[in-house]
């Protein structure tokens, strides 16, 4: 089992994911520069959070030009199981791998906190393990991740159950209040039609170590480690 | 042709410029006078406090690097070793904040990583004015974006600090930057020009007109309506570019090809240069006409002094240069060799063919000015009126009060703001007595904190300097971790006016005096003076930034309440004062004296039993008494988990105010369960700290008593919905950002 986390020179949880599948999960792990287009027979692609070009323009709007992007967008048709984290997801928008845009959070600032998340679809390689339904604590951290599409796009998610994680509060209520930045339909991560392609704005990097007090993102990916396995 | 006019506006004083002259044997040419200007400006020569640093203790069994350098180095063991220090970026802060405070942590990060550490946490002390002076929320907003807007960026968590707000900072206000770096011990960095013929190397962004004369801004006090004028010499921030200089730097370092590197900081091209050929007696030439520039045209002059930001200057072996350059072409930066190291002792500059500085490398430092200013001491605040004053009615709407204060409300609504989660380091979020951060494939952390109290500092210098020293401690060994070393950060007046320099001396001496004590040395530290406006001087304001060590994170202290049924101990001695309390400031609006007495061989102790019960694994909890005294530290605890407490205090002739609001030093609570009833007592006996057992957790409320009668009575709820809500409101209210 092999991931490739892929480095755009502003990636800044490059070093996190690869932490987790390393040390955490005994994975064989590799980084694969933005320049590069060999994923090195990955089995699994990570797109991390960061800064991918510094994000001075839009969130990942830059990064979609990287020639590693083609390789990424290749393996994905192919049904590779890609997930992106935070500004990973952003890239995934921009590249059009996910349906959707980012605008700037409803607080016009950034948010560094933790959040609550239903978990809606457990039909993923990342979220197999978890229970459907299932109401799980992450931290988010983020300037843009004010999720819109237009409401036909919108719509097909729901239809098509493609919303992956919603904000709630913590009894699992998709509130209003629940949203820290105002995202469509308390959107906080979705995959495509396929379902290998899951990208999502809270750090599940960042809760998957009892040290740091939450390890409810390690079962995303422990999840696609044993999708693998059973694959 | 210099004109004293010329002298005056480069800042040089008549004496100065006649020294020059004597260094030289001539007169210097422009691009030489603007050179001495910038190396002789206060904040680049140290030349009014130098003599006073001296005193400071600087050497101890783990020092690797002391003060002299882009940062402080300490050994933590295991092979590695942490590099340390805090900056001021006060003036450019105030004139444009955003940009004052990014470039604020982009310089700091630089020193860090220049020294073959990368950066793993990030500190800020700030210090405003009033929330309703002018101009003072568009400050606050600004100042705490800029650090997010880099930090976050650039991927190093910003774990916290302090906020202090006072009207004393209304015309001036400080914004202090920690950050600590991680690095293998037999791999340090340092800023040296060796090796004459190796090849002087520019790597970063291109050179602008950008922050000409910036040092010599920050050496200089505002007047009127100056910060208008002052705008063009605020850089520019870009943490795009800082990361990508950042990890080709640190991938540089894994190579040898490295002999010496340094930021170009304050005073750019002309400090990194100069100070890099003195410290290895060495030389140097540089072809100006070399350097990438952003526009066409610019001087030698502007070349020399502009402090455009994320660019440094490193000197590689001869055979190793094309490794270099190709590192940094990996990260599309520029990297270009602009010059030479020579054995000749003197900086020798070209432009276009021509010499345009031929100027002695040491002497430029070495020789700088060095003032042993006139000083007038000063006398420690009396006692103030609250020593005869009748005591509040309502000792719960004191404590609300207290807690809804701007200098004691939770501050989410400031780091909610900074990424401090990166690097997946974070053990102990914001908002703790220290920040913890975890050091992978060890079983260590880091404690990390920085402090200092103005209003002591302002009443008697010399015992707020101590204090700052000793409370960094204690809230460093309230996590558990031993403290090992500081870096500081001296924020004062003009040192041109002896009462400022009294106050200086007198800190100094407090900060010196309470290290030995305590055994901490000095590594690495800042002076930044000139902060007045319209010759109104702020408090002394000298932060203290101190790191820990825990050996074993798992055995780390916390600071809220926990179990219910636990015991409730008070260590230390509280003694009947009220002087420079936020009581005094909130309740009665004055800052009336004196400043709290300190004892720092009972600091030492308290210091020493903290980290022993820690490692005995004895205690639950453990939190720092300090801004807001007893009844703020015990709301604080509680709150945290929503765990109540009865308290009943015993307190001799102590006042009831100053018993539950006074902020006497060398105090900390603790809890622990029934079981270790016998062990914590005795080891507080053992070490030679005063124990008070004071009560038990649990239940909503928190009850305090003093003998039989209750004075607080609080539902814990309430208490957290005042304190986690007001400095937001304060904030977001409608009132003009």
């Amino acid at each position: 089992m092999k991931f490739a986390i892929v480095v755009f020179p502003g990636s800044n949880c490059d070093q996190d994911c690869y932490h987790i599948a390393k040390d955490l999960l005994d994975c064989e792990a590799e980084y694969v520069w933005h320049h590069e287009t060999d994923l090195k027979g990955a089995d699994t692609v990570i797109l991390p959070g960061g800064f991918a070009y510094g994000d001075y323009l839009r969130a990942g709007a830059l990064a979609r030009f990287s020639p590693v992007m083609d390789s990424v967008a290749k393996f994905a048709k192919d049904g590779g199981p890609v997930l992106g984290i935070c500004n990973g997801f952003q890239v995934l928008l921009e590249a059009g791998l996910l349906p959707g845009a980012m605008r700037v959070n409803r607080g016009l600032r950034y948010v560094c906190r933790d959040v609550f998340l239903k978990v809606e679809n457990v039909e993923t390689p990342f979220t197999r393990l978890y229970e459907p339904g299932s109401v799980v604590k992450m931290p988010i951290g983020h300037m843009e991740g004010n999720y819109t599409a237009p409401p036909d796009v919108l719509d097909a998610l729901a239809r098509e159950k493609r919303i992956v994680f919603r904000y709630c509060d913590a009894k699992g209520a998709a509130t209003d209040a629940a949203n820290p930045n105002g995202a469509a339909n308390g959107i906080a991560g979705i995959c495509n039609a396929g379902g290998n392609v899951v990208g999502l704005m809270p750090h599940p990097d960042r809760c998957a170590e009892g040290l740091l007090g939450n390890d409810a993102g390690r079962k995303m990916f422990e999840s696609v480690v044993s999708a693998l396995a059973v694959r | 042709m210099i004109t004293e006019e010329l002298v005056r506006e480069h800042n040089l004083s008549p004496e100065e410029y006649a020294r020059i002259r004597k260094i030289l044997g001539r007169e210097p040419n422009l691009v030489e006078l603007g050179i001495f200007s910038a190396m002789w400006s206060e904040h680049c020569s140290y030349k009014s406090s130098r003599v006073h640093l001296k005193t400071l203790p600087t050497s101890g069994p783990r020092v690797l690097q002391g003060p002299g350098e882009n940062a402080g180095v300490v050994d933590i063991g295991d092979g590695l070793a942490v590099a340390f220090k805090m900056e001021s970026h006060n003036h450019p802060s105030y004139i444009e904040p955003y940009q004052g405070a990014a470039t604020g942590v982009g310089g700091i990060l630089r020193d860090i990583f220049t020294m073959g550490a990368r950066p793993l946490a990030s500190l800020d002390s700030l210090r405003f004015g009033a929330l309703s002076a002018p101009r003072m929320k568009h400050l606050v907003d600004g100042v705490v974006r800029g650090i997010a807007g880099y930090g976050n960026c650039i991927g190093i968590p910003t774990l916290g600090g302090e906020t202090t707000f006072h009207p004393a900072y209304d015309g001036n206000i400080l914004v202090n930057v920690m950050n600590v770096g991680l690095l293998a011990k037999d791999r340090i960095f340092r800023g040296r020009a060796e090796g004459a013929g190796n090849p002087v190397v520019y790597v970063g962004s291109k050179t602008g007109r950008d922050g000409i004369h910036g040092a010599t801004m920050a050496s200089e006090e505002f007047a009127g309506d100056e910060t208008k004028q002052k705008r063009p010499t605020v850089q520019v921030g870009d943490p795009f570019t800082e990361k990508l200089l950042m990890e080709a730097c640190l991938e540089l370092f894994q190579t040898d090809a490295v002999v010496g590197i340094q930021d170009m900081g304050a005073a750019g091209l002309t400090s990194s240069s100069f100070e890099m050929a003195g410290r290895a007696g060495s030389g140097v030439e540089i072809d100006l006409s070399k350097v990438p520039v952003r526009e066409e045209g610019m001087t030698p002059y502007e070349i020399m002094l502009s402090e455009s930001q994320e660019r440094m200057l490193l000197v590689a072996r001869r055979d190793r240069l094309d490794e270099v350059l190709g590192i940094f072409h990996k990260w599309e930066l520029d990297a270009v060799e602009i010059g030479k190291v020579t054995n000749s002792g003197r900086v020798v500059l070209f432009f276009g063919g021509k010499i345009v500085a031929d100027l002695p490398a040491a002497p430029l430092s070495d020789e700088a000015p060095l003032y042993d200013r006139p000083r007038v001491a000063p006398t420690p605040a009396p006692p103030g009126k609250w020593v005869s004053e009748a005591e509040p009615s309502d000792y719960g709407d004191c404590l609300r009060r207290i807690l809804a204060s701007p200098n004691v409300a939770e501050k989410s609504w400031i780091w909610t703001q900074y990424d401090h989660m990166v690097q997946t380091n974070t053990v102990e979020r914001p908002g703790g007595d220290a920040a913890i951060v975890r050091i992978k494939g060890t079983s260590k952390a880091l404690a990390i904190k920085s402090d200092v109290n103005p209003f002591f500092c302002a009443l008697d210098p010399y015992r707020g300097g101590a204090i700052a020293v000793a409370e960094a401690a204690r809230s460093i060994a309230c996590t558990g971790a031993r403290p090992l070393a500081i870096t500081d950060c001296l924020n004062f007046g003009s040192p041109e006016k002896p009462e400022v320099m009294g106050q200086f001396e007198a800190a100094v001496r407090g900060i010196s005096d309470a290290c030995r004590a305590l055994e901490i040395p000095v590594v690495s530290g800042n002076v930044s003076f000139y902060n007045e406006t319209d010759g109104r001087a702020i408090p002394p304001t000298p932060t203290i930034g101190m790191v820990g060590l825990l050996d074993d994170v798992e055995k780390r202290l916390r600071l809220p309440f926990r179990r219910d049924g636990d015991l409730v101990a008070l260590l230390g001695t509280t003694r009947d004062e009220l002087g420079g309390s936020e009581f005094l400031r909130t309740i009665r609006g004055r800052d009336d004296g004196p400043c709290p007495e300190v004892d720092l061989d009972a600091e030492h102790r308290l210091v020493e039993l903290m980290v022993s019960l820690a490692q005995g694994g004895l205690l639950d909890s453990a939190h720092d008494v300090s801004d807001g005294g007893l009844a703020v530290a015990l709301a604080e605890c509680a709150m945290k988990k929503g765990m109540g407490a009865e308290i009943a205090l015993e307190v001799g002739g102590v006042r009831p105010s100053a018993a539950l609001f006074g902020e006497s030093t060398g105090r900390v609570i603790v809890t622990y369960p029934p079981e270790a009833q016998a062990a914590v007592p005795a080891a507080a006996k053992k070490a030679g700290v005063p124990f008070a057992h004071i009560g038990r957790v649990g239940g909503p409320a928190l009850r305090v008593a003093i003998g039989k009668k209750v004075f607080i009575d609080e539902k814990v709820a309430a208490l957290a919905q005042i304190w986690t809500t007001a400095f937001a409101e304060a904030m977001e209210a409608a009132d003009v950002l």
